[in-house]
């Protein structure tokens, strides 16, 4: 109804009001479909359970949807057709950095290595800038699966919290180290991508979607449900955070034992430990970056990408869409099996309302507004999802207002997402020898 | 060589093929023996391509056998039966059309069976020397003939020991067709490649082949050399009149 492609119904040459009318007209029926409930009737505070009814609420947002929607009409009616290329200065500008990239890289990668040491660095802004770098590394994960294989994932949180509960579990029952149970958590998070890869293989687009949205919703469930081992909907609490090689971080070492701030005969501050999960998971996403970008270089790497551009022709080239399809599955899923292990360890505690299907919509969210398979796309892309509602917290309820509408804004001008552009893995010029190939899949 | 000269590289035997419950193919019997350029023509919608798609195993061929270089390989994976050495130039080129020429090129050889990447890539530079020119252009950004090349490229990457070539001549100009045909009949006899055709360009594809299949209605319907197919009374009203494109 109200989603017809304005652009085609007003692309005459003169205004069309008798349209333009009628589409604002259908908006403001729906509107009004909407808000009859959402805003018109309340239930009375002053006990009773009574209605109360306030048709002037009602009257307010119909008729400024009818407003809205006739302007944009009406601006859509006579403007010029959109360009192919939408913000082409947004386009100029980015030809233009990318002159520089590795300055611009190297003064980047500065800026993240030396953050937590500033001065204005405060806890709150390291923690900040954890929790982005937990999503960027989730993104560059899934960005494996999504982006290089074109596989699209909705249930990536399953993995995510597999990993969580891996290390979790693994750390509790069995007092192994954060470094021994982070490649057994990678593991087993694999292992289910393997699993859970399996019964898709054959569904593409829409149907892979739905499923592996099911598949993450399954796991919540399950770990819901499974109380015995994950605690239920009350989680795992207790969670010990990385020792500095066997340096804990705490104010009150055990008798015997020498604490960080002992050892390094500074005063105890909290921030260090918050410095220290910094450069985990910064450690943990720029070898998530590394590996993507190796991958796209070697055979398998080329065969996700293949595969994702036409499976009919990567099957006739003696590709093997089930290898091909699990291992970006596993691989991705190894990812977010390290980054809830991270997640775990910083936070302490566990429980399934961390891994509800929210994250992986932000996730998927930021890979795709980030630009398919652009790597920095996704840093950017990150910095705004997360970053935003975090310094919008002031802005009250209107914080999921400005997320939103960075959202519509980056896909109404960035339809392909901020930097979508396929950076082709063999570079200009000379290769170096052997750089090229390895053996087959 | 290995099977000998009396047994063919490729044999299908008495193969139908069905697209759900509608039959494409039936009773299909041809051969290629190694060495040989075998053109297969036919009208538009005979089952042309369903035959070569058959022979790559998708859809899978029924009632009868394939058998390839002495191994049967009718109930074979697609990939599996390119690995042992079948590649397949699908109508439509189908190259990755975001990659690069040179991404295109190292999929191709992804699973060749031996690998000498720069010796294959020099040789199919020498082939379509306007690859090498293209190499870090973007498969969709080339012309359709450039296209075609890759494609091709593609398929010999992979150290073939048998092409299928889906109308290479499908939508292109008639020099880049001349070029096309030259570089078959190189391939094939620089590198004893069998190539197995399929054209609707039946006067070019006979002059080619050594013998060829006449296809209607998923049948194969005639089968002789090229020659005596040209001179052919009723191909050369079926197929020919109206211009030697
Ligand atoms: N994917 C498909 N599903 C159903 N029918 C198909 C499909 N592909 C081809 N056909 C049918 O099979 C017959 C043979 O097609 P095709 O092999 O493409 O012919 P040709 O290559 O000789 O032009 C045609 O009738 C066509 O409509
Ligand atoms: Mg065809």
């Amino acid at each position: 109804m109200t989603t017809v492609d304005l652009g085609d119904r007003f692309g005459g040459d003169g205004v069309q009001w008798g349209a333009i009318l009628k589409d604002a007209g259908m908006a403001a029926l729906v509107a009004l479909v909407l808000t009859l409930l959402l805003f018109g009737v309340r239930l009375s505070d002053g006990g009773g359970g009574g209605l109360q009814f306030r048709p002037w609420w009602v009257v307010i947002a119909v008729a400024s949807v009818f407003a809205g929607r006739g302007a944009v009409a009406l601006w859509i009616g006579t403007r010029k057709p959109a360009s192919a290329a939408a913000l082409p200065w947004f386009d100029r500008a980015l030809a233009r950095l990318s002159q520089h990239k590795r300055l611009l890289f190297a003064g980047f990668f500065l800026a993240v290595a030396i953050l937590p040491l500033l001065p204005v660095a405060d806890r709150r802004m390291v923690d900040l800038a954890t929790l982005v770098m937990i999503y960027v590394m989730l993104g560059w994960g899934l960005n494996i699966v999504v982006g290089l294989a074109g596989l699209l994932d909705l249930g990536y949180v399953a993995f995510y919290a597999v990993g969580a509960y891996s290390y979790t579990l693994l750390a509790i029952h069995f007092d192994l180290s954060f470094w021994a149970c982070l490649p057994l958590a990678g593991a087993i998070a694999a292992l289910f991508g393997v699993l859970l890869g399996f019964p898709v293989l054959r569904l593409r687009g829409d149907y892979l979607a739905i499923v592996t949205l099911g598949f993450g919703e399954m796991v919540r469930i399950i770990l819901i449900n499974w109380s015995d081992l994950t605690g239920g909907s009350e989680g795992i609490t207790g969670i010990a955070v990385p020792t500095f090689f066997g340096l804990r971080f705490t104010p009150t070492p055990a008798a015997g034992e020498t604490a960080f701030h002992q050892f390094f005969a500074i005063p105890f501050a909290g921030i260090h430990k918050l410095i220290f999960l910094y450069y985990i998971i910064l450690v943990l996403a720029l070898l998530t970056h590394l590996f993507s970008e190796r991958m796209r270089g070697l055979p398998l790497g080329r065969a996700w990408e293949a595969l994702r551009e036409d499976e009919i022709a990567s099957r006739s080239l003696g590709l093997n869409p089930v290898l091909v399809k699990l291992s970006a599955f596993g691989i991705g899923a190894m990812f977010a099996g390290f980054a809830g292990s991270f997640f775990a360890t910083r936070q302490g505690f566990i429980n399934p309302s961390s891994f509800t299907f929210i994250e992986s919509a932000i996730i998927l969210a930021i890979v795709v507004l980030g630009g398919m398979g652009s790597q920095v796309g996704v840093i950017c892309a990150a910095m705004v999802l997360i970053l935003l509602p975090e310094l919008a917290r002031d802005f009250a309820e209107f914080r999921m207002l400005l997320f939103g509408g960075a959202m519509v804004a980056i896909m109404v001008w960035r339809p392909r997402g901020l930097l979508a552009h396929r950076v082709p893995s063999v570079r200009l010029g000379p290769e170096p020898p052997g750089a090229r190939r390895g053996g087959p899949p | 060589m290995s099977a000998g000269a009396a047994e063919p590289l490729l044999a299908v035997r008495g193969i139908a093929a069905y697209y759900g419950a509608i039959q494409a193919l039936s009773g299909i019997d041809l051969e290629v023996r190694e060495g040989e350029i075998v053109t297969l023509i036919g009208a538009n919608g005979a089952g042309k391509s369903t035959l070569l798609m058959t022979i790559c195993g998708n859809p899978r061929g029924r009632g009868g056998r394939i058998v390839f270089d002495g191994r049967d390989i009718t109930a074979l994976p697609t990939h599996a039966i390119a690995r042992l050495g079948i590649a397949h130039v699908p109508e439509g080129r189908r190259i990755f059309p975001h990659m690069t020429v040179m991404e295109n090129l190292q999929i191709g050889a992804v699973c060749a069976a031996e690998q000498d990447f720069e010796g294959d890539l020099d040789y199919v530079f020498a082939l379509f020397p306007i690859l090498d020119e293209r190499r870090h252009q973007r498969g969709g950004t080339l012309s359709g003939g450039e296209q075609q090349m890759l494609a091709i490229g593609r398929a010999l990457m992979s150290r073939p020991r048998l092409l299928l070539l889906d109308e290479p001549s499908l939508g292109l100009a008639p020099l880049v067709v001349r070029h096309i045909f030259e570089v078959i009949a190189e391939i094939n006899a620089e590198r004893d490649m069998t190539v197995f055709l399929v054209e609707q360009n039946a006067y070019r594809a006979l002059g080619l082949a050594d013998r060829a299949y006449v296809m209607a209605n998923g049948e194969i319907r005639m089968e002789g050399t090229g020659e005596e197919l040209l001179a052919d009374a009723d191909i050369r009203a079926a197929y020919l009149e109206g211009g030697h494109g």
